[in-house]
């Protein structure tokens, strides 16, 4: 009986150890240019994923996939959303696969985690979602082709102090960009003599605000600001509405990702009026924008474009480019010297990568929700212009 | 003739099969013929090691625990803090992360002792959460979400490097496993590996005859927690890096399913469960990047309901009726 | 503080309803079901689709939710639980495991994984403020919506079990199945009618919390321990049970968040090792029970 499992177990060590094994690949004229894609396609985070992905496959639609002579190949891998998988995906694909570039990275934890790899082995990294500023000082290869929670709070917070807002309560999530979101907000706001009376980090898996929203209710500052990712973003603002806050004169103001736009249809009513400052919103009145939408819907009908989805096109524009200016030869360091000298208009308006910092410097739009026809818009009221990812102004 | 006493029949079950270590030795040529498999090889050696830890909790003593990534996770953060701050070298490391394991094991096992199968389930998975949580609390010691950065391992015994192809890696997991594969065999086979065995089968009984089944239970579950631990920190070594997804509940329903996967009450299940289980995920990820979840769960109904036992007797699965064990 | 309490006690009672048709089952078929959450979920999206797609009234939804889950338990039931009894309970708690699983990506591949919101009726989202000197008490309606129907259901629940022959059959099955089956009870029929009934009370839990409580695919993982926590301390053998270990779970879980937000959801698992290593079989076990 035991010699049935021994072989049984050998032979399913062999069978799986092959698959392991890639068949040698037939030598095409020019090698091809991979990038590896690691986002969450499936858990907590998936609409990143999704976004992420549906958008570079808009890219690829419109440019098609051949670069200064070389074919370009999306290897798309899920790491669904936990950092010892995006790591060992990425270390995979640089050493199996092969890839020229890594790109993707849904959230600060899974950059931090795959950074010293891109180091390590020399490979241009392109951040195309987690928003933590310091990640991009974690690897010298690595662009980031979406924004900085800094960059984009400094907005609000300004807004905030320009808008007669004198005291204000922060509730943001208990991880990273929650904690820098409330140090980017203090720092604007208590330089300009506004008061915090209370910073709530609310646990990452809550199901319920009451008992913080309550919390809010009992401090009564002019305004509560709020930087939540966009699912628990809209429960928030649902029981912000039923717990009588606005009567009370509280008012809600936030970080871009409470009325993410691929969420906001949902959110309805509950939204309107809200306040919030981002880099992009689905409604950014300029044609690129417009062809930018449409080409989106036709990859995914179910759903519009919101910041994550514009750093997935950029974050290819910046693929791109950077390959036809090393001529299809650049890799490693010289990618990256590559990207970051690249200046273009994107559907978000016009961004200019900083060679310092790695960043686009970009503008800050200041948004209110209002209902535009049948949809729920982020409207643009205010911009601005040329922030860069410590939220100065350049 | 010579008269054949109770312990020899123990031994002769617990003696090394000359196959055995041929065996043990396919899978390090594997990693030497096709280097590209060390990352696989290196994540089944891993969960290899935490599944024989679990069984001996499980399949050895009978206890059902939901929360086994407790000790994965102690183990895995202990290694990762001692390298950062005491010493890269890994070996000194595993031994500090299963003390570290086998002493929460330990405090634990006062838990698990009382109360009905339902409580026992509740405690373990309460536990592990309750790590999680405190591990999310005091993110200044564990990198919270962001996890422990900036760990740099030294080279194995302070002679084999870890090398960005994982081939170190998978050498060094292969190399635990089989050290744990050693041991354990030994234990389960010895006296009180069999006082385990009559506690799973019946605990009133057992103490009838005289074991001391709480004393029994919580050294049984040190040693596990111990080896878990172990399991942990070879992770946190191959891969410089160990955030909270250690202690999470589908890493102990991972384990728990390669576990069954394998068949408890025997070693090589846990081994057989993890290769199995890890190389399904390999694959399939790739073809169904998000269906994963549902093929497992779909393999888990069909499994249950056929009858566990059935999934190594394959010659069983068309039989109906008749096959009691 | 009065709030606080008063929304604790809502989410208690709301746990209640959601946990009591799996303490049933427990109690009455001694299996495991961790796929209890799936059926909740299940509750939350038909209430949203039927809300969405149909413009069905959300007071119309519950019902047809308690119907529709109440159905799908009954079928699942008698053919795929019904065989699983005998199983030893690792083998039930895989089982619901996988069928949770199953469940959890079948939605998410039909419907998406970002988290359902529904807009309720205008009359359910204002608040009712009593003061009482210092104190505050605000009252969300949507939360005293939730207290009166699970206090209705407690009622419904209480008067089935201790008025009706079928209540009391099913006393009778949970006591001792062997002598209820030789009695002539149709204990399978008592089975099947209790899991569609403990589902279909899942399926309300679900239907109501999903504005609460947030409705995504990972709902059933998400509030599981929850569940298992009211039924382990509450015990299987009572409806006080299991409705007085909810409000203390609810009230403990809001009132910690509102003062130690820091602390979040680590108050609930300690105060449930805590109650679990003082009394293993759960605060409310009858003499002599399972």
């Amino acid at each position: 009986m035991k010699k049935r499992h021994f072989l049984r177990t050998a032979l399913s060590v062999l069978a799986l150890a092959a698959t392991g094994v890639h068949a040698p690949q037939v030598l095409a004229a020019e090698k091809p240019f991979k990038v590896g894609l690691i986002v969450p396609m499936t858990g907590a985070f998936a609409s990143t994923g999704r976004q992420l992905y549906s958008a570079v496959q808009a890219f690829t639609k419109e440019h098609g996939d051949t670069v200064a002579g070389r074919k370009v190949q999306v290897i798309l891998k899920d790491d669904g959303g936990i950092a010892a998988n995006s790591r060992k995906l990425a270390q995979e694909l640089i050493v199996n696969d092969k890839v020229d570039v890594i790109a993707g990275f849904g959230l600060t934890p899974i950059t931090l985690a795959v950074a010293p790899i891109a180091t390590e082995s020399k490979t241009p990294m392109v951040l195309m979602a987690a928003q933590t500023q310091a990640n991009t000082e974690a690897s010298p290869f690595m662009v980031r082709s979406s924004g900085t929670i800094t960059q984009v709070t400094s907005g609000i917070a300004q807004w905030a102090v320009d808008n007669g807002i004198k005291t204000a309560v922060t509730l943001v999530p208990d991880y990273a960009p929650g904690y820098e979101s409330e140090e980017a907000f203090k720092k604007y706001f208590l330089a300009s003599g506004g008061k915090i009376l209370d910073e709530i980090r609310v646990p990452m898996r809550n199901p319920d605000f009451a008992p913080f929203l309550q919390r809010v209710r009992d401090v009564k500052p002019d305004a509560l600001f709020v930087m939540l990712p966009s699912g628990p973003g809209a429960a928030l603002l649902k029981q912000y509405g039923q717990r009588g806050l606005a009567e009370a004169g509280i008012k809600l103001i936030g970080h871009g990702a409470i009325t993410d736009d691929d969420n906001l249809n949902e959110a309805g009513d509950a939204a309107l009026g809200v306040i919030t400052s981002d880099y992009y919103a689905t409604s950014h009145d300029s044609e690129l924008n417009r062809k930018f939408i449409d080409l989106y819907k036709s990859v995914d009908s179910t759903s519009r474009p919101n910041f994550f989805g514009v750093a997935g096109y950029d974050g290819m524009r910046l693929i791109y480019e950077a390959l036809k200016a090393t001529d299809g030869k650049g890799e490693g360091m010289a990618l990256v010297d590559a990207m970051k000298t690249l200046s273009f208009e994107s559907p978000r308006g016009p961004v200019r990568v900083d060679p310092e910092s790695r960043d686009f410097v970009q503008n800050i739009y200041m948004r209110k929700v209002e209902k535009v026809g049948d949809e729920y818009q982020n409207v643009e009221f205010d911009v601005i212009e040329n922030v860069n990812a410590a939220g100065e102004k350049k | 003739m010579t008269t054949i006493t109770v312990q020899d029949v123990l031994h002769r079950r617990a003696r090394l099969r000359p196959w055995e270590p041929l065996l043990w030795l396919a899978p390090f040529l594997v990693v030497a013929a096709f280097p590209g498999t060390s990352f696989l090889i290196n994540q089944m050696a891993i969960m290899a090691v935490f599944a024989i830890s679990l069984d001996l909790v499980l399949g050895y003593t009978g206890i059902m625990s939901l929360g086994h990534a407790a000790f994965f996770g102690m183990g895995a953060f202990a290694a990762g803090l001692f390298a950062k701050f005491v010493m890269p070298e890994p070996i000194v490391g595993l031994l500090f992360a299963m003390g570290v394991g086998g002493l929460t094991a330990f405090l634990c096992s006062f838990t698990i002792l009382r109360g009905s199968e339902l409580t026992v389930v509740m405690v373990t998975l309460g536990v592990s959460l309750i790590l999680l949580e405190i591990g999310n609390y005091m993110t200044w010691l564990t990198g919270g979400a962001d996890g422990l950065q900036g760990i740099m391992m030294g080279p194995v015994l302070g002679v084999f490097p870890f090398t960005f192809d994982g081939v170190t890696a998978a050498y060094y997991s292969l190399a635990i496993l089989l050290v744990f594969l050693f041991i354990c065999r030994r234990i389960v086979g010895s006296p009180f590996g069999n006082s385990l065995r009559a506690i799973r089968d019946n605990r009133l009984r057992a103490a009838a005859i005289g074991i001391d089944t709480h004393r029994r239970i919580v050294m049984g579950y040190t040693l596990a927690g111990a080896v878990a631990a172990a399991a942990g920190a070879v992770q946190t070594h191959s891969m410089s890096f160990v955030s909270l997804e250690a202690f999470s509940f589908e890493k102990s329903a991972d384990v728990l399913l390669m576990v069954v996967i394998g068949g408890t009450g025997w070693l090589y299940g846990g081994v057989m469960g993890a290769v199995v289980f890890s190389g399904l995920h390999h694959v399939l990820s790739d073809l169904t990047p998000q269906y994963w979840t549902f093929w497992v769960g779909l393999f888990l109904v069909i499994l249950m309901r056929v009858g566990r036992d059935r999934l190594i007797r394959p010659w069983t699965w068309f039989k109906t009726g008749g096959s009691h064990d | 503080m009065l709030t606080i309490l008063f929304d604790g006690v809502a989410y208690g009672m709301l746990l209640f309803v959601l946990a009591i048709g799996l303490s049933v089952t427990l109690g009455l078929m001694n299996f495991i079901n961790l796929a209890h959450g799936a059926f909740a979920m299940a509750g939350g999206y038909v209430t949203v689709l039927l809300m969405r797609h149909y413009g069905v009234p959300f007071l119309l939804c519950v019902p047809i939710a308690f119907v529709v889950t109440a159905a799908m338990g009954a079928v699942l039931e008698r053919i795929l639980y019904r065989a699983m009894y005998d199983k030893p309970a690792l083998d039930q708690v895989l089982f619901s495991i996988g069928l949770a699983f199953i469940a959890v990506t079948i939605v998410d591949y039909s419907i998406g994984s970002s988290e359902q919101i529904i807009q309720l009726p205008q009359w359910l989202r204002g608040r009712t403020e009593l003061v009482f000197g210092d104190h505050v008490l605000a009252m969300g309606h949507y939360r005293l919506l939730i207290i009166a129907v699970c206090i209705a259901l407690t009622f419904v629940l209480q008067y089935i079990l201790t008025r009706t022959r079928f209540g009391s059959r099913l006393r009778a099955a949970v006591d001792d199945q062997r002598v209820a089956d030789g009695l002539g009870i149709n204990v399978n029929v008592i089975f099947l009618s209790t899991f569609a009934v403990g589902s279909g009370l899942a399926g309300v839990g679900g239907a109501l919390g999903s504005e609460v409580l947030g409705l995504d695919p990972t709902f059933p993982f998400k509030f599981m321990i929850y569940f298992l926590i009211v039924v382990a301390i509450g015990g299987t053998s009572s409806l006080s049970g299991p409705l007085l270990a909810s409000l203390i779970l609810g009230i403990a879980d809001v009132t910690g968040k509102y003062y130690m937000p820091k602390l979040g959801s680590f108050i609930v698992y300690a105060v449930m090792i805590v109650i679990l290593l003082w009394r293993p079989e759960g605060l409310f076990v009858k003499r002599g029970a399972r």
